[in-house]
């Protein structure tokens, strides 16, 4: 199993990271917390962990800790549009409930 | 599914706990929503993918159009679509020039502005957060979430009022204002300037009607607004009417009829967008004043802060107009270094709006920044003789907070009336007064014994307070300074020219004023302590020789020279150094006078 980006998804990182100016790449992540159980985290990535488990997509590094790698593993990160908002989303074939905005799941 | 933004290492926030933080441009023609979204700031699309908001507001029977949706009325209803409203944010009626020639009726009878619409009388503020809800409605759709907050940005000339009644103008669209910044220090931001350690840099903001100029410090990533100018009424507009009117010499067109002049302007615009990218000779001929118009303002900016053009690091070039090659040609020349011109002028000032935001919202912590901000104006209290004494001084960096202690003039004075005046002249009369408040219950004592402490604070969106406590009874009064109407940046330069004009005749005032005070104080102290003790301490002789020297200062504070009053006052001090000498001896005895030595506190 592995962690992707989609083609549009990977384009968005690499514009974001550019104009931050640093950065090794992109961290996903899952927390305890939310109100379906589980939350998921997206951030920038500015030190790599020894632990990271570390993925490639379209030349985006992706940094998950093991931890968070079994509640997510196989899931692509895709960029979507909808309506006026746009923003990343999660396909985590994990998932087995999710909270009506999306932000938190339980597996 | 909701949709993420990239968030900053370890910032990651709970769920349904993002906090959506916009920057709004709210402008004199267009208004633009921004906000920070994975990390890059991004301006918001109206539903018809709109970025630039006109700030024009429709009043209808029964709707109230904001934006584009306004603009037909501007054709069909002048009278109810309001354009510019900016111009009119914290004045008075009165302050309103040309009044006839705007197609508004204003209510005659109130010293505010409001103007006639089908729903009624619409106060400036009203029609301003009309302007704000279509923002805040724009914001709320595409980042699907509540707004919690908002920077919204002013030019940097703005003064209290203005200031106060954007704020108003936000609270009555629901909007929580984090923060006003001025207009230069969001363009700054937007160009990551906060990011460097150290330097100075000019903003040149060119927009549709408006010019001005701004020089920036930063110092240890703090910003400071070293020096404003600029131009009420100049602009892109400008720039039009010059190659219009150039096509008519050429063409030798004269007596156009009002809609020929109008589709002749449409038509220059077209012109000179067209020529955005090779300059044209004719057209630099046509527009070479206005470029240079541009250039005095900053030459005085430049000398208000007291800097070189070589003590420049950085130019950022604001407002569309400034997209036009051969101003770009002729600042760079001016300045001799390269600009600051690859983000899109008209959304700077958005773009870093919403950059301090985010910030200001929490979602990043490692950088906090800092925005500082200063009067344009100084600020101070009259003092006797109808003088100002300055307590927070022009282009002093805000927040800021002065305290200076004052006395009483009077024996036996419970009560001390503070004026609060604006200005940088040294006559009351030459300032423009703010507020008046009074402080009472000053336990009587005998002049000048009482300590009244006078605190002068403005917060970082330069609004005043103003407080006065008595020391003794810690007695306090505090009002907070809104004024009623606001300063033009026409007033607010004109006041700077005038004090620096007729800076030597207030030096004059300020030297007579003040010989006068001291001359009228030693004037009635010796005569109060002749009547008590003279007849008793001096002879006759001595007291005929301090009677003849009062008399000779008191004439002499008729007479407006100072020079005159300081010597006489200093004759009558020597005359009297042994009397006063006799009078304490006199007062330390009869205190000492049957105390016994342990009792007395030394």
């Amino acid at each position: 199993m592995a962690i992707s980006l989609t083609h549009k998804a990977a384009e968005r990182v690499e514009k974001y990271l550019k104009n931050r100016g640093k950065g090794l790449g992109l961290r996903l992540g899952v927390k305890t917390t939310g109100c379906s159980g589980m939350a998921y985290t997206l951030e920038f990535v500015d030190e790599a962990l020894p632990e990271d488990q570390v993925f490639e997509s379209y030349g985006i590094k992706i940094m998950i800790d093991p931890k968070s790698l079994v509640y997510i593993d196989g899931t692509e990160l895709d960029f979507e549009k909808e309506g006026l908002n746009e923003g990343f989303k999660f396909n985590n074939p994990n998932v087995k409930a999710e909270c009506g905005c999306g932000e938190s799941f339980t597996v | 599914m909701a949709l993420l933004q990239i968030a900053e290492p370890g910032q990651s926030t709970l769920p349904h706990q993002h906090k959506l933080a916009v920057g709004i441009d709210l402008g004199t023609t267009n208004s633009l929503v921004a906000s920070v979204q994975s990390g890059l700031p991004t301006i918001l699309k109206d539903m018809d993918e709109h970025k630039l908001i006109p700030s024009i507001v429709y009043y209808g029977k029964n709707e109230t159009k904001v934006g584009q949706a306004a603009l037909p009325y501007l054709s069909t209803d002048a009278k109810n679509t309001i354009v510019s409203v900016k111009r009119f944010m914290g004045h008075a009626l009165s302050d309103i020039q040309y009044r006839e020639s705007l197609p508004y009726e204003f209510n005659g009878s109130s010293a505010d502005i409001q103007i006639k619409t089908p729903q009624g009388y619409k106060h400036p503020i009203e029609i301003s957060s009309d302007i704000l809800k279509k923002l805040k409605d724009t914001a709320e759709v595409s980042l699907c979430g509540e707004i919690t907050g908002a920077v919204i940005t002013v030019p940097a000339y703005f003064d209290d009022a203005q200031r106060q009644a954007t704020k108003d103008a936000a609270k009555l669209a629901g909007l929580n204002v984090l923060r006003l910044i001025n207009e230069p220090t969001a363009a700054a931001v937007a160009y990551g300037l906060d990011q460097k350690k150290e330097g100075t840099f000019v903003i040149y903001d060119l927009g549709g009607g408006t010019f001005d100029i701004s020089i920036l410090k930063l110092h240890k990533g703090v910003f400071e607004v070293l020096a404003t100018n600029g131009h009420p009424h100049l602009g892109g507009d400008d720039f039009d009417q010059a190659i219009a009117e150039m096509i008519r010499q050429e063409n030798q067109l004269d007596l156009l009829s009002h809609e020929d002049k109008r589709s002749l302007i449409t038509h220059a615009k077209t012109l000179k967008e067209k020529l955005t990218e090779s300059s044209s000779d004719t057209f630099f001929k046509a527009t070479h004043d206005l470029v240079q118009k541009t250039i005095q303002p900053i030459r005085r900016a430049l000398s208000d802060a007291k800097l070189s053009i070589d003590s420049i690091d950085g130019i950022v070039m604001v407002g569309g107009a400034t997209r036009m090659p051969h101003i770009q040609s002729e600042i760079k020349n001016f300045f001799k270094k390269d600009l600051l011109n690859d983000l899109d002028p008209d959304e700077v000032v958005a773009q870093g709006a919403a950059r301090q935001a985010h910030t200001l919202a929490g979602n990043k912590s490692d950088q906090d920044l800092l925005l500082l901000d200063v009067t344009p104006l100084s600020l101070g209290i009259e003092t006797m003789g109808s003088l100002v004494e300055k307590i927070i001084h022009r282009n002093s960096t805000i927040p800021i907070a002065k305290a200076q202690e004052f006395t009483t003039y009077k024996d036996g004075q419970t009560a001390m009336t503070i004026h609060v005046l604006q200005g940088e002249r040294e006559r009351v009369s030459d300032c423009r007064s703010l507020a008046n408040f009074t402080l009472t219950g000053i336990p009587p004592m005998v002049a000048g014994a009482a300590k009244i402490r006078v605190t002068f604070q403005i917060d970082a969106d330069g609004l005043l307070s103003v407080s006065a406590s008595e020391l003794s009874t810690n007695k306090e009064t505090t009002m907070t300074v809104k004024p009623s109407y606001g300063l033009s940046e026409e007033q607010i330069t004109s006041m700077l020219k005038q004090s620096f004009e007729k800076a030597s005749e207030d030096k004059e005032i300020r030297a007579l004023g003040e010989a006068k005070i001291e001359g009228e104080q030693i004037i009635t102290a010796v005569q109060n302590a002749l009547n008590k003790n003279g007849s008793q301490l001096l002879s006759d002789d001595e007291i005929k020789k301090i009677e003849s020297a009062m008399l000779l200062l008191s004439s002499s504070l008729k007479l407006n020279n100072p020079d005159l009053i300081i010597s006489h006052t200093k004759n009558l001090n020597a005359l009297t150094e042994s009397f006063a000498a006799m009078l304490m001896d006199e007062s330390v005895d009869k205190a000492l006078k049957g105390q016994s030595i342990d009792k007395v506190n030394l």
